[in-house]
C-alpha cells in the first residue's frame, strides 16, 4: 500500500515590504468549536442554522460583576435592564433575578416588563413617545416616568389633575460632556436653562412628585471621563433643586452607553485594547457624583441602564458557509446564511468572526456576505480569514445587544434562539419564525380572491 | 482542458519563494502551490497536473479541482499565470 502525502490547499501570499495592509492589525481568531462545552455542529444539527446562542452563566456573571464594581465605589446602586437592548423574556428574567429593574422606552416594553412580574415602581419609563393611555397606566402603577419634553410634561399635568393621582417623575437631561455627537434631541438641556425651567414647572404642581434626574449621554461612549462631567452636572442640578425647593431627590440615573468589546468600523485597533473597562466608567461616575457634595438629606441612589456592555458577550451567532466566490478583482468572498437581516449591528461593528472548524493556517483577505439578494448585505468588507468549505460553520461573537431586537424579517424568517443554561441544559427561548407566523398577520381582501 | 503559462521572468525557488523580475514583486507559495507552478512550467495541462497531484496526495478529485481553480484565479490576479 502506498501512503500518500498529506494534502494542503495550495496558497500564494504576496509580500509587501514594510507596509501594513489597510484592514488594520487584525489577528486571526483561533477556531471556536464549542460554546460552554457544546459543539457548534451539534447545536445546529438540532436547532438549524443560522442560530443565536445565549449563555445564562455569562449574563449572570456580567450583572453580578457590574453590581460589585459600582457598589465598591458608590454606596447605593440600582441597575435597570434596558429592554430594547434585548427584550427576550428569558434574558430579561435573568436580569430581574439578579436584582435589576426594567428600563423601557415603549408601551409594549412596559407591558412586557409587567408580564414578567416587574412591579410598576420598579419600571423606569423612558423615551420620547408615551401615549396618554400608557401614562395613565404608569401613573396608577407608580412607575418612574422620565419626562422627555414639555408636551409630555403638560400631558402629565393634565392627566394627574383629571385622575386626582400623583405621578412620580424625573426629567431626562441632555448636556455637553465634551463628546460628539451631542445627544440633545432627548430631554431638557442643562446649559441653556431648559432643565431648570422644566423643574420649576414640575415643582409648581401638587400632583407631580420630582423623584430623580436622568441622563443618557449616548451609546458606545469610549471616553470614560465624559461620565464624570455628566455625573457632576446632574449632582449640581440636584443641589440647585435642594437650594430652591428643599426637595431631596431619590436618585440620579446615568443611563447606559458603556462600550462593549466590539470593534467599530474604521477603528484601527481592536476594542479589547481601546475601550474603557467597567471599572473606569464606574470610577468616573462615582468621582463625578462624590466630588460635588450633595446638600440634600440623603445621598441619591445611582441608577444605571447599562445595555450592550452587559449582554454583547453573552451571545453568539452561528452561521453556515453557503459558497466561496472570487470578486472581479480576485478578492475571496464567503457567502454565509446569516446577513445584516440578523446581524444589524454589522452596520457599525467589525464583528469578531471565527471559523468553527480547524482550518488550514493560511489566511487570505476575505469579504463576508450574507445570503440576501442585496448589495448592502455585507458582514465584513475584508478580513484575514482561512479558507472555508461549503457547509462549514462560522461564529460571530459579541452579538447579544440590539441584534435580537433590531433584526429584520426581510427575505428570510428569523431563526431559533437557544440558551445554554447554568446546569448545562439547552433551552429554546425563541422559536424560528415560519411562513404561518408571517401569514397570521396578513389579510387578503375578498375582492382579490 | 487548459494549458497555462507562467511569465518568463518568474523565478521559483525550491523553498516556494517567487520573484517576478519584471515588477520586483515577491510571493511565497506552499508545497502544493509550488507543485502546480512547476507543472505549468513543464507545459503540462491542468488535467495532467491534477492527476499527478491525485497520485501523490491524499485528496479527492472534486476538492482538488476546486482548490486548483481557486489557486489559478489567484495566480491570474497577480499576473503569474496566463492562458
Ligand atoms: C435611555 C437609554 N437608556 C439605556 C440605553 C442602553 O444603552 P447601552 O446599550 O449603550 O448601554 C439606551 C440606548 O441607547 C437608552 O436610550
Amino acid at each position: 500500500m502506498n501512503t500518500k502525502n498529506k494534502y494542503e490547499r495550495p496558497v500564494i501570499n504576496k509580500f509587501y515590504s514594510g507596509m501594513m495592509n489597510k484592514f488594520g492589525s487584525q489577528t486571526i481568531a483561533s477556531p471556536l468549536k464549542e460554546i460552554e462545552g457544546k459543539r457548534l455542529n451539534d447545536l445546529t444539527d438540532k436547532f438549524g442554522s443560522p442560530l443565536f446562542v445565549l449563555s445564562e452563566k455569562k449574563i449572570r456573571q456580567n450583572q453580578k460583576s457590574a453590581i460589585r464594581i459600582f457598589k465598591t465605589r458608590y454606596p447605593k446602586v440600582q441597575f435597570a435592564w434596558s429592554y430594547k437592548t434585548n427584550y427576550l423574556n428569558a434574558v430579561c428574567k435573568i436580569f430581574h433575578q439578579e436584582g435589576s429593574w426594567a428600563e423601557v422606552v415603549s408601551e409594549f416594553e412596559y407591558e412586557k416588563a409587567k408580564l414578567l412580574g416587574v412591579r410598576g415602581e420598579n419600571i423606569i419609563y423612558n423615551g420620547p413617545e408615551k401615549s396618554r393611555e400608557s401614562l395613565i397606566t404608569a401613573i396608577k402603577d407608580r412607575a418612574k416616568i422620565h419626562i422627555d419634553h414639555f408636551d409630555e410634561l403638560y400631558d402629565l399635568i393634565e392627566l394627574t389633575d383629571e385622575l386626582k393621582l400623583k405621578a412620580r417623575v424625573a426629567i431626562r437631561v441632555n448636556m455637553d460632556v465634551g463628546i460628539f455627537p451631542k445627544w440633545d434631541r432627548f430631554g431638557f438641556n442643562f446649559e441653556n436653562g431648559e432643565a431648570h425651567q422644566a423643574i420649576r414647572r414640575i415643582t409648581a404642581q401638587k400632583n407631580l412628585e420630582l423623584i430623580g434626574l436622568h441622563t443618557h449621554i449616548g451609546t458606545y461612549i469610549t471616553y470614560a471621563e465624559s461620565y464624570k462631567v455628566a455625573a457632576s452636572k446632574l449632582m449640581n442640578l440636584a443641589n440647585w433643586i435642594y437650594d430652591e425647593y428643599k426637595i431631596t431627590i431619590d436618585y440620579i440615573d446615568m443611563g447606559g452607553g458603556f462600550a462593549s468589546l466590539n470593534t467599530l468600523k474604521g477603528q484601527y485597533l481592536p476594542a479589547e485594547q481601546t475601550v474603557p473597562s467597567l471599572d473606569q466608567y464606574a470610577d468616573a461616575i462615582a468621582n463625578g457624583l462624590l466630588e460635588v457634595r450633595y446638600k440634600g438629606e440623603e445621598l441619591p441612589t445611582l441608577y444605571l441602564e447599562t445595555g450592550r456592555a452587559l449582554i454583547d458577550d453573552a451571545a453568539y451567532l452561528i452561521s453556515t458557509v453557503i459558497a466561496n466566490k472570487r470578486l472581479s478583482d480576485g478578492t475571496r468572498a464567503l457567502i454565509i446564511d446569516a446577513g445584516i437581516n440578523f446581524l444589524f449591528t454589522s452596520f457599525w461593528y467589525k464583528h469578531k468572526i471565527s471559523q468553527a472548524t480547524e482550518a488550514d493556517a493560511h489566511t487570505e483577505n476575505t469579504a463576508i456576505y450574507g445570503p440576501l439578494c442585496m448589495n448592502i448585505d455585507c458582514i465584513n468588507e475584508g478580513m484575514n480569514f482561512p479558507a472555508m468549505k461549503k457547509g462549514e460553520k462560522i461564529v460571530m461573537e459579541y452579538v447579544g445587544a440590539y441584534n435580537m431586537t433590531q433584526w429584520l424579517q426581510f427575505i428570510k424568517m428569523r431563526p431559533n434562539i437557544i440558551m445554554i443554561m447554568n446546569d448545562g441544559s439547552i433551552e429554546l427561548v425563541r422559536k424560528a419564525e415560519t411562513l404561518n407566523y408571517l401569514l397570521e398577520q396578513e389579510l387578503l381582501p375578498l375582492k382579490l380572491t | 482542458m487548459n494549458k497555462y503559462r507562467i511569465p518568463e521572468n518568474l523565478a521559483i525557488s525550491d523553498s516556494g519563494f517567487l520573484f517576478l523580475a519584471s515588477t520586483g514583486e515577491t510571493f511565497s507559495v506552499n508545497e502544493i502551490g509550488k507543485e502546480i507552478l512547476k507543472g505549468i512550467q513543464l507545459h503540462k495541462t491542468d488535467e495532467e497536473i491534477i492527476n499527478d497531484l491525485l497520485n501523490d496526495y491524499d485528496i479527492d478529485k472534486q476538492s482538488l479541482q476546486k482548490d486548483f481553480d481557486d489557486f489559478i484565479l489567484q495566480l491570474q490576479k497577480n499576473n503569474l499565470a496566463l492562458l
